[in-house]
């Protein structure tokens, strides 16, 4: 299930990875395959602990030593790539930087003159709804308008897959509603292939084409439900019974595996308690 | 509108001179204590001279001990010192950052060098380096090295991995991570190292200063202590002060500059 073949901006075929442990071999993914057509929002959703982060990582290049392969535009792709631009879950603008000098940074990596990287980033500053804001620092804005000055620097290297980590993690229900709208409408706009990593339901569902849901530990694909829901979409979709019944479906799904995530972490505690 | 502006103004202005005045207000009133204390004969006045005789004492020691000359001759050193910290203490600890071996080896070495007492090493200084401004200087600045390389290494491991993270996400080259990232990321760790080291520096230029008669403020306070000129002595180790105060100065303004938004 997915984008039509020889169309697909990424595949992601049959990765797995295992990191070594304690007590023996942990399986962090098992034998994940998709793919994300240009133009598609995919969100994977999971219970805590299932991989997805690691998965976001692979796929980022900054985890090797994987099984399987990950390609963009069907040639694979091993390690960082100029194609994938990744906003972390974390905080991660550069506090010593103003907005503009934030969102500039890739392009003075690849040596764009200084007038025209900013002329440009201040184009990337305004996307994101911080027009006016060019010049303050990090430290002065708010959770919600830091994240949106990380998206926007990666936004300005151009990448042809925006690949996010639970980005609004760490802000409230009303922010990340309405950031959800802009970066619905950045998408939209620039009709940006973008794949999204969240635990949140609403999110997954109000801003994708497809959602795959994962399996608790080891992290397997259970199911890919496509959202049928109209575009040009905003957070106004949530109150319609279509999200709702979306939502409900999904969560079926995810509640069977996030309720085997805390029975299966209640029962590590209590061996390790009888251990000692 | 331009009420709220004055009225923020205002804010600014108290914010930035409430310190300085409560700082100036909180030294005056110290030293018309320890004026009290002697006065009333609490304080020996033969081991601490009046303040008011140190006061006194000042136009006396600009005039004819050359306290200016001597001044501008610490402060020298002490700069050439900072230099030589700033560019072997910070190429240090990022070695040690860069190879785990080197850190895990060196590192307790490098605490062990902060408290030695490296001020008795000056005959072996002196061999060296002769009885020279040279000698003063390579004693101040292997004073003050251990702080500043273990500070330039706790703001280097400390940086974020969400920014190296996204150093790497954009490809950086190693020397880029370094000076996009790692740096300024761990310049308040460096600068707070800078200080100790400054300090660790100061203390220890002057005492070679004292120890071997030769330079700046240091001699000056020898050759005053021998006179048993106690106001006058007094006297030149505020200056010895002032050159602190201007020294941690001219950091702060340097911190600023680097990072505007500390």
């Amino acid at each position: 299930m997915g984008a039509a073949s020889g169309t697909r901006a990424l595949d992601v075929e049959h990765i797995s990875k295992r990191y070594a442990s304690a007590g023996g071999p942990v399986t962090a993914v098992d034998d994940m395959s998709f793919d994300v057509g240009p133009g598609e929002f995919v969100s994977i959703i999971g219970p805590s602990g299932c991989g997805k982060s690691t998965l976001f990582n692979i796929i980022g290049g900054l985890i090797g030593d994987y099984e399987g392969r990950v390609a963009v535009a069907g040639a694979t792709i091993s390690g960082t790539h100029p194609a994938i631009g990744m906003v972390f879950q974390e905080e991660s603008t550069f506090p010593w930087r103003t907005v503009v000098d934030n969102v500039a940074f890739p392009l003075e990596l690849s040596g764009v003159p200084k007038r025209e990287r900013l002329e440009r980033a201040e184009s990337f500053v305004s996307l994101v709804g911080l027009h006016g804001f060019g010049h303050r620092y990090p430290a002065e804005l708010s959770g919600g308008m830091r994240q949106r000055v990380a998206i926007a620097r990666t936004l300005a290297s151009e990448p042809r897959i925006l690949l996010m980590d639970e980005p609004f993690a760490a802000l409230d229900e009303q922010t990340r509603l309405l950031l959800g709208d802009k970066v619905l409408q950045i998408q939209q706009q620039l009709r940006q292939t973008t794949l999204l990593i969240t635990h949140n339901l609403t999110e997954a569902v109000q801003l994708s084409d497809r959602v795959l849901v994962m399996t608790y530990r080891p992290g397997r694909l259970k199911r890919v439900v496509s959202i049928e829901l109209p575009r040009p979409r905003d957070s106004e979709v949530v109150s319609s019974a279509a999200f709702g019944r979306y939502v409900a479906e999904i969560w079926q799904d995810l509640r069977e595996e996030a309720s085997r995530g805390i029975q299966e972490d209640e029962s590590r505690v209590l061996q390790r308690g009888r251990g000692k | 509108m331009s009420e709220v502006r004055q009225t923020s103004r205002r804010a600014t202005l108290s914010a930035r001179l409430g310190p300085r005045t409560v700082g100036l207000a909180t030294a005056i009133g110290v030293i018309v204590l320890i004026e009290i204390l002697i006065r009333i004969g609490i304080i020996n006045r033969f081991i601490v001279p009046l303040p008011s005789q140190i006061v006194g004492a000042l136009p006396r020691i600009i005039a004819e001990e050359n306290v200016l000359h001597r001044f501008a001759q610490t402060m020298e050193e002490l700069l050439w010192a900072s230099l030589l910290l700033a560019l072997t203490g910070i190429a240090l600890g990022a070695l040690l950052y860069r190879f785990r071996l080197l850190r895990a080896a060196c590192e307790t070495w490098v605490a062990a060098l902060a408290a030695a007492p490296i001020v008795l090493m000056y005959p072996l200084f002196l061999v060296i380096f002769g009885r020279s401004a040279t000698t003063i200087i390579m004693i101040g600045f292997a004073a003050g090295l251990a702080p500043v390389i273990l500070k330039t290494l706790e703001g280097l491991t400390r940086t974020r991995q969400v920014l190296i993270d996204v150093g790497r996400s954009f490809r950086l080259t190693p020397a880029q991570e370094f000076r996009k990232i790692l740096l300024p990321a761990a310049l308040p760790s460096i600068f707070v190292g800078l200080r100790l080291g400054l300090i660790f520096a100061m203390i220890n230029i002057v005492g070679v200063e004292f120890l071997i008669n030769f330079g700046g403020l240091g001699q000056l306070i020898n050759e005053l202590a021998e006179r048993y000129d106690l106001p006058a002595t007094y006297g030149a180790i505020c200056f010895v002060i002032l050159a602190s105060i201007v020294f941690f100065d001219i950091t702060g303004r340097l911190e600023r500059w680097l990072r505007p938004n500390e």
